[in-house]
């Protein structure tokens, strides 16, 4: 039945088209494709005047890169969505109650459920929190959940990013550019808006301002610079916020209070939407060669004198490690079974796992523990014997280091590329926002598109790119 | 609004400016050393131009002679040269990215569009040097993108101080420029009661008026022959020529004032600007040839730069 070993989000890889891709298909086949390139440069013309481009790290000819957009929507049905969003909401929180059980009391450890080693000997874990509750206890303000799916009912979560995760301007400026090159496409699939994130974002960050703060905190926006990888969304979210995007030279502490440095003398800043990690947000807490950072801010943080948003520490829970445990974690904090399911994953600190990974390395995906953007890690059916073998002298060298999964048959999506469309895998990363009044997530997110043939490797940082993601009505499909 | 966006709009616009400028100068000067006429002269027009650019030492230091090709490339593309035309549109282009959200989309694209036009010229020009005609356009390119940066910011940016920075950083810039290339030509700015000289000086005035953009203006303001010290009288005193000195400083006290009304209190920026205003506004061609037009010209410079680092630390510092 099934012509290819994954699950076409379009066409089920039956040949039928589901019906949530019905318009889609139908547009498809009425467009040539001279039509799909045309709209493709357009939409590249659009991206560069923007200025949304993205910063590779050791490239120096192209230290302004563009993702690739693909102009093909990726397409979820409202049901599909709901089902999402219930399981990325109960996530979220059970990952907040985590977080504010391990720097207070910590009972899930003291109940066996999580190993205490590997929260103490995580260097994201922060001493510097145990014992002094954020605002409403909420650690993770802004999340970003990678979800990928296999067939047509299964979805999992492959990791959950709870420090800085960035791409929602993406979000928000591929669809700009998809209501203005498709306007009829769009307005013909009723597709909901992802317009009001930013609202959302600064109603979340308000409420969990310092109590002092009154009615109308001050909210800034923290970048390490303009050559940071993420410097336009910054930027971008400072804009659509309309609140200061700031530099750590632009702020400074004074008496357990921060101020940033204005045209008209120092102004009191109350909350802190930092894209900084937490190694370089204060020289005198953490890295002291940091330059990025505020002498002092810690200081101020640890008074209560300014909300940092996510909150200092969050590193701990979004580990690969913890990852494995989240299922328990869920059950531990909702008492209620993850309506999301984890990628089964072997933890080679566990003597039976690390021996079943060696002998199936050629099969599985292994990573590094503390690994992001898709670096130091194995993808077993990809690598030559020879990469194979020096991965397992690594491996066995440090299995703790290590978690492996298998293989995840990726689902894919018609994308346009030059020589025409065929399917690409994919991958979701919805964000999720939590404030004092509760978790929201906006409809959609950022679907990343791994553009070679094959490739599941869906990374900007490694040729991956991006698309619209659409969440319509089911009313509609007919 | 943070200290270092001011900072970066007041620079953001200088360096637009100073673009503006040096592609006007290369322009006329290349007229200039067309003209049949003396050898040496070829020389002194760039040499003229350099120093007019603010350029001449950085010149000097990296080459032995001045030479029209080497001072064209110096002017227009060597990044070793921060008022190289490239340094000054990709400095402008660090600048305003630094501040996108102190500027409107539109004036953020203008200058990102036409940085993106300067770099395929740049790449085009590395791989091979470009012919006369592919520079003329890319004067005339960089020209275009001061133009079409300081209307989109007219046109679009709200009347407030992040306005009223950038708009200081153009005028305090723009009068360095015109009290530049005034001084370096002052030795053929004569008074009237002095005999001038041939057609030489002639094409000289003109292309003072050229770099400037003044030639039209100055006959419809004088509906006479150019005259040197007439020349002197529209770019030091006449306060509707945009880039005379006196206009200059009528707008720089214009949004100092706007500044310091909105914050409601002033300082040494907006009394030493009122100063130079006041000084400009009772002076007449006859006191300047007086004193000396190469002295006044002088200490002019030297009061504007003191306007620049007032204005630097009073707002732009902390």
């Amino acid at each position: 039945m099934t012509q290819s070993a994954f699950f076409d989000e379009m066409t089920a890889s039956g040949g039928d088209v589901r019906a949530v891709y019905a318009r889609i298909s139908r547009w498809l086949n009425a467009s040539p494709p001279e039509l799909l390139a045309a709209r493709r440069e357009q939409a590249e013309l659009m991206f560069r005047r923007i200025g949304i481009t993205f910063a590779v790290y050791g490239d120096k000819e192209a230290t302004e890169r563009l993702i690739p957009f693909d102009i093909i929507p990726r397409v979820l049905s409202r049901t599909e969505w709901n089902r999402l969003e219930k399981g990325l909401v109960q996530r979220v929180k059970a990952l907040n109650a985590f977080l504010a059980d391990l720097y207070g009391k910590g009972e899930i450890l003291k109940a066996g459920v999580v190993p205490s080693d590997i929260i103490y000997r995580n260097p994201a874990f922060r001493p510097e929190m145990a014992g002094r509750p954020v605002p409403h206890d909420i650690y993770v303000h802004i999340a970003g959940i990678d979800i990928v799916r296999v067939d047509a009912d299964d979805f999992y979560v492959l990791e959950d990013n709870a420090r800085t995760p960035s791409g929602v301007s993406y979000m928000l400026e591929n669809r700009e550019v998809m209501m203005r090159l498709l306007p009829d496409l769009f307005a013909s699939c009723g597709v909901a808006p992802v317009e009001n994130y930013p609202e959302h974002l600064r109603a979340s960050l308000r409420s969990v301002a310092p109590l002092r703060a009154g009615g109308d905190p001050t909210i800034v926006v923290l970048t390490p610079g303009q050559f940071n990888s993420a410097y336009y969304e910054h930027s971008f979210l400072a804009d659509k916020l309309g609140v200061e995007l700031v530099e750590g030279r632009d702020l400074l502490v004074r008496d357990g209070f921060v101020y940033m440095r204005t045209t008209q003398g120092p102004k009191r800043v109350d909350v802190i939407y930092r894209r900084l990690d937490d190694d370089y947000l204060d020289p005198l807490a953490f890295r002291p060669d940091s330059t990025l950072g505020v002498p002092g801010l810690m200081g101020a943080y640890q008074a209560g004198n300014v909300t940092l948003a996510n909150a200092v520490g969050t590193g701990v829970a979004d580990d690969k490690a913890v990852y494995t445990y989240m299922p328990e974690i869920i059950r531990f904090y909702t008492g209620e079974e993850p309506l999301l399911k984890n990628v089964p994953t072997w933890r080679c600190r566990e003597a039976d796992a690390l021996k079943y990974v060696l002998e199936h390395l050629p099969d599985l995906v292994v990573k590094e523990v503390n690994g992001s953007g898709g670096y130091g890690m194995l993808v077993g059916p990809h690598a030559t014997r020879a990469e194979i073998e020096t991965f397992g002298k690594k491996l066995a060298a440090d299995p703790s280091n290590f978690i492996a999964q298998p293989t995840l048959s990726l689902s894919t999506c018609p994308t346009s590329f030059s020589g025409g469309v065929g399917p690409r895998h994919v991958d979701l990363r919805p964000f999720v926002l939590s404030g004092a009044d509760g978790v929201r997530v906006v409809p959609g997110g950022l679907t990343r598109v791994a553009l070679k043939e094959g490739s599941l490797v869906v990374n900007s940082s490694q040729g991956g790119g991006t698309k619209d993601t659409w969440v319509v009505d089911d009313p509609q499909l007919a | 609004m943070l200290a270092r966006t001011a900072d970066s709009l007041f620079w953001f616009a200088r360096y637009m400016e100073r673009a503006d400028f040096v592609a006007r100068i290369v322009h006329t000067t290349r007229r200039l050393a067309s003209l049949p006429s003396r050898e040496s002269s070829v020389a002194n027009e760039w040499e003229a131009a350099l120093s007019a650019a603010g350029a001449l030492e950085a010149y000097q230091e990296a080459h032995e002679e001045v030479e029209a090709n080497a001072a064209i490339e110096f002017l227009l593309f060597d990044t070793r040269n921060t008022s190289s035309i490239v340094s000054c549109i990709e400095s402008g282009r660090i600048n305003a990215r630094a501040v996108r959200t102190a500027l409107t989309i539109e004036t953020w694209q203008t200058i990102n569009a036409g940085w993106q036009e300067m770099k395929k010229v740049q790449a085009k020009h590395q791989a091979r040097s470009l012919d006369t005609e592919e520079l003329v356009a890319f004067l005339d390119l960089a020209m275009k993108i001061a133009l079409d940066v300081d209307g989109s910011a007219y046109r679009t940016m709200l009347r407030n101080d992040a306005y009223w920075f950038s708009r200081l950083g153009l005028y305090v810039e723009r009068a360095d420029n015109t009290a530049r290339i005034l001084d370096v030509k002052y030795n053929i700015l004569l008074p009237e009661s002095e005999s001038v000289g041939g057609s030489l000086d002639y094409f000289q005035w003109n292309a003072i008026l050229r770099a400037v953009s003044a030639v039209t203006s100055y006959h419809w303001i004088y509906r006479d022959g150019v005259k040197p010290w007439l020349i002197a009288d529209l770019l030091i005193l006449r306060p509707e020529m945009p880039r005379s000195l006196l206009a200059c400083y009528g707008e720089i006290v214009r949004f100092l004032d706007a500044i310091s009304s909105a914050y409601g209190r002033q300082g040494a920026a907006q009394r030493r600007a009122r100063q130079i205003l006041g000084r400009l506004e009772n002076t007449t061609m006859k006191d300047v040839f007086g004193a000396g037009l190469h002295e006044f010209l002088t200490d002019f410079i030297e009061d504007n730069n003191t306007i620049g680092g007032a204005i630097a630390e009073q707002y732009l510092l902390d």
